[in-house]
């Protein structure tokens, strides 16, 4: 039951401008998870699929199955809102779980990137700390 | 007109989403370590729901909707209870 013949123009075009759309996004962030060299530079890429490529695509059924069936259809915000709430539960317990990984073998991949380490060598700090050896080596 | 506008659309789209999946499945392939092969899980089976929502658009039946829909929670437990594994060594503590 193929009621493609009876959309109007405008309906087909935003319809097909929304698909393309959507699966370029989805097509790029894959191309980014291949393409990166470290995998937290990876875990931001499919977040374009996840994202905007999820809600053109679903926008695209919505509109198609409203428009064809003559009442609305929203089932997809399911999916929509489904998706937009565990993706980011599910990223945040895998970068959790390589973080822990990365520290167990002993690379800490943010040892590098704190900005301000606490300075250790203020005045009174080597006053404390050289008396207690002065008294220790008498 | 409209018709053939969609239909190109449509089989533009499942050529994007398949390229996608070849992609990803690749980075399982390939993937140095382990979470990058369960990330790359995790894009596979988003970029098949997405291709399924294209499927139902192109069918015209609501039945790719559900599994699209039975993908999405399947899925997200699936890589919850991967992430879960990577990190403590069993799933159910």
């Amino acid at each position: 039951m193929s009621k493609i013949e009876d959309l109007p123009l405008w309906a087909a075009i935003l319809i097909s401008a929304l698909l393309v759309t959507g699966s370029g996004l989805a097509l790029i962030g894959s191309i980014g998870l291949l393409r990166f060299k470290t995998f937290y530079e990876r875990v931001h890429a499919p977040t374009l699929g996840t994202t905007m490529g999820l809600f053109t695509i679903l926008a695209a059924s919505m509109l198609y199955f409203s428009l064809t069936q003559t009442r609305a259809v929203v089932h997809e915000v399911l999916i929509g809102i489904f998706v937009t709430t565990t993706t980011p539960v599910t990223f945040m317990l895998l970068v959790q779980a390589t973080l822990y990984r990365d520290r167990f073998e002993g690379s800490d991949p943010l040892s590098g990137l704190s900005a301000e380490q606490p300075r250790s060598g203020t005045p009174d700090d080597a006053n404390s700390s050289a008396t207690p050896r002065k008294t220790t080596g008498s | 007109m409209s018709g053939l506008i969609l239909t190109t659309a449509l089989t533009l789209s499942k050529i994007f989403l398949t390229l996608a999946m070849a992609a990803v499945a690749f980075r399982i392939l390939r993937g140095p370590r382990a979470q990058d092969r369960v990330i790359g899980m995790d894009a596979l089976y988003v970029n098949a729901m997405l291709l399924l929502l294209v499927f139902g658009i192109g069918s015209g039946t609501t039945l790719y909707f559900e599994v699209a829909l039975a993908i999405g929670l399947l899925g997200f437990v699936t890589t919850v209870a991967m992430a879960k594994f990577l990190m403590r060594g069993e799933v159910i503590e």
